[in-house]
């Protein structure tokens, strides 16, 4: 046992909790006070109160970040888990080479989105209309060079990197499945589609969470395949929350603003994370 | 299940594997390619193929430095990060008071802030302490990554007996002997894990390694982004590029793929 005043306690810890305080304690909360300044990267010469947090929402670029964030979050959300669910249940039917689709699978991502996003460029604009011109198909013309196919290619290379990730997730919960209930089940002539909604399905229930939760925030959090992809192109009109806070303070210069939507960012990915954990705190209690 | 529906399965999961795989097949074979073969035929194999992009956009991208950089951080960081975690998470888990308890939940709730609330005050506080370079990128690595990973190890301690650390004690080591020589090394499997995630991390981060290298530090994702500004448009070169900077991650999986599938399982649902 470790007293809390023993000099090794405090030593064992000093490393990890000073390089917290340095990277992300002290500047958020440095961060939080500048969203209340006209501060402009170095100096600050008055308190502006919430003028900052007013000024977003009548913030055109902001509003539209978020709604097209949300947008993409609700879609990608759906089709990583059902995609993901779906690939997890194919793979676990142990046919021959169904190790290998795993790998297969989950490949993507370990690529960062940066690259990813780079690759899909190329697919999307290259790819594609060679693809549309081969097949007679115009709607494989002219990718990424509006807000709706912008939007689609950032849920397809998000749903190509991380359906593989869902996937080694709702595996490792499905493994957990004693296999006598699936037989039982079968032997009292329970139908594929039966089994799968009466025992495989509530048997899983945990993993939603733990998916649902990570598409989520992980959705509310993508920068970097936005910048490969589309910088948030054409016109702004597919820059996501990440991209528009990162914009607002590089590009444009305007730090304070760009702190206070930040701050509200942070509002938005936390509550997300809180919600998961009561709702799993409740759940518990429940069972 | 019947061997024909199995068989069914087997064809749709080939065909679905190979629709996965088709965008790794279109960079591969466009690199070879000359400009006027991809724009000839994206989808074809190489008529003439030549193998100038890859000597041309290993050079442009300076690759066996950048590839050293990405190397160097990743290593620094990651030890550091093992160790530390370690260290922090012994700590915590051999004081049961109040306090040890409330600095957990200090470094849980650390993961609830995104990055883009801290990078302005953080990237100006080392820039005025002039540590805007890799050893500064390693300790905000540190503070960013350890949350995780000490909460991964606090699990896996819990599960080891304290007479581990008092029949080292009755022997007469002291604390850190305990640590480094009793308990670190039965860690190792959880170690595993966190290293797994926090290299994935760290090697592909863009946006934090921009905010803080020079030039001279650049780690792959950043040459590339630089790389892809100055060739757009000159996919052949552009392609070639990105299929040696996968390389190396695409190596690293084949090789420590069990290891690695275990490890972002561990990540996620513990």
């Amino acid at each position: 046992m470790m007293k809390n005043r023993s000099l090794s306690f405090w030593l064992f810890l000093t490393p990890t909790l000073v390089a917290l305080a340095l990277v992300v304690f002290i500047p958020v909360l440095e961060g939080l006070f500048y969203s209340f300044t006209n501060w402009d990267g170095l100096t600050y010469t008055k308190m502006v109160g919430f003028q900052n947090y007013i000024q977003l929402f009548h913030d055109k670029a902001f509003i539209n970040a978020f709604w097209f964030t949300v947008g993409f979050v609700i879609v990608t959300v759906i089709l990583l888990n059902v995609i993901g669910l779906g690939l997890a249940l194919l793979v676990t039917q142990k046919f021959k080479g169904s190790n290998f689709l795993r790998t297969v699978f989950f490949m993507p991502n370990m690529i960062g989105g940066l690259i990813l996003g780079f690759i899909w460029q190329f697919i999307f604009t290259q790819g594609f209309s060679a693809l549309g011109n081969a097949l007679h198909m115009s709607w494989l013309q002219n990718w990424l060079t509006n807000e709706t196919t912008g939007f689609w290619g950032l849920v397809i290379v998000t749903v190509w990197q991380m359906a593989g990730y869902i996937m080694i997730i709702y595996i490792a919960y499905l493994q957990n499945i004693p296999n006598e209930v699936i037989e039982a089940a079968e032997i009292d002539g329970a139908s594929a589609w039966q089994r799968f909604t009466k025992i495989t399905f509530p048997m899983i229930a945990p993993a939603f969470t733990v998916c649902m939760f990570l598409t989520l925030s992980n959705g509310f959090k993508i920068y970097d395949q936005n910048l490969s992809l589309t910088n948030g192109g054409p016109y702004h009109s597919t820059q996501m929350l990440a991209m528009d806070i990162v914009n607002t303070a590089y590009n444009s210069s305007n730090f304070a603003l760009s702190e206070a939507k930040a701050m509200i960012f942070f509002v938005i990915v936390a509550a997300i994370s809180l919600l998961q954990v009561l709702y799993n705190r409740k759940r518990e209690v429940d069972l | 299940m019947s061997k024909k529906s199995k068989s069914v399965l087997g064809i749709f999961g080939i065909l679905l594997g190979i629709i996965w795989l088709f965008p790794f097949y279109l960079i591969v074979t466009n690199s070879f390619k000359t400009p006027k073969g991809i724009f000839a035929s994206v989808l074809s194999l190489p008529v003439h193929s030549t193998t100038d992009n890859y000597v041309n956009s290993f050079k442009a991208l300076d690759f066996m430095a950048s590839l050293t950089h990405s190397l160097i951080i990743t290593v620094a960081a990651v030890l550091i990060i093992i160790l530390g975690a370690a260290m922090g998470a012994y700590a915590l888990q051999r004081n049961k008071s109040k306090l040890s308890g409330g600095l957990l939940l200090l470094f849980i709730s650390a993961m609830l802030i995104p990055f883009q609330s801290v990078m302005i005050p953080l990237t100006a506080n080392f820039g005025s302490v002039h540590f805007l370079n890799m050893w500064g990128l390693v300790i905000m690595y540190l503070g960013f990554q350890s949350s995780l990973s000490i909460f991964l190890y606090q699990g896996t301690l819990s599960s080891i007996p304290l007479a581990m650390d008092e029949a080292a004690e009755m022997e007469g080591a002291s604390r850190w002997q305990i640590f480094y020589k009793v308990i670190f090394p039965m860690l190792s499997p959880m170690t595993v894990t966190v290293a797994i995630l926090n290299i994935i991390a760290i090697w592909n981060d863009y946006l934090l390694p921009s905010l803080v290298l020079p030039q001279t530090q650049y780690t792959i994702p950043l040459q590339m982004f630089n790389f892809f500004g100055q060739y757009t448009k000159q996919w052949h070169l552009a392609l070639a590029g990105i299929t040696i900077s996968i390389l190396p991650v695409i190596i690293f999986y084949l090789i420590a793929q069990k290891w690695i599938i275990k490890g972002v399982t561990d990540g996620a649902v513990k």
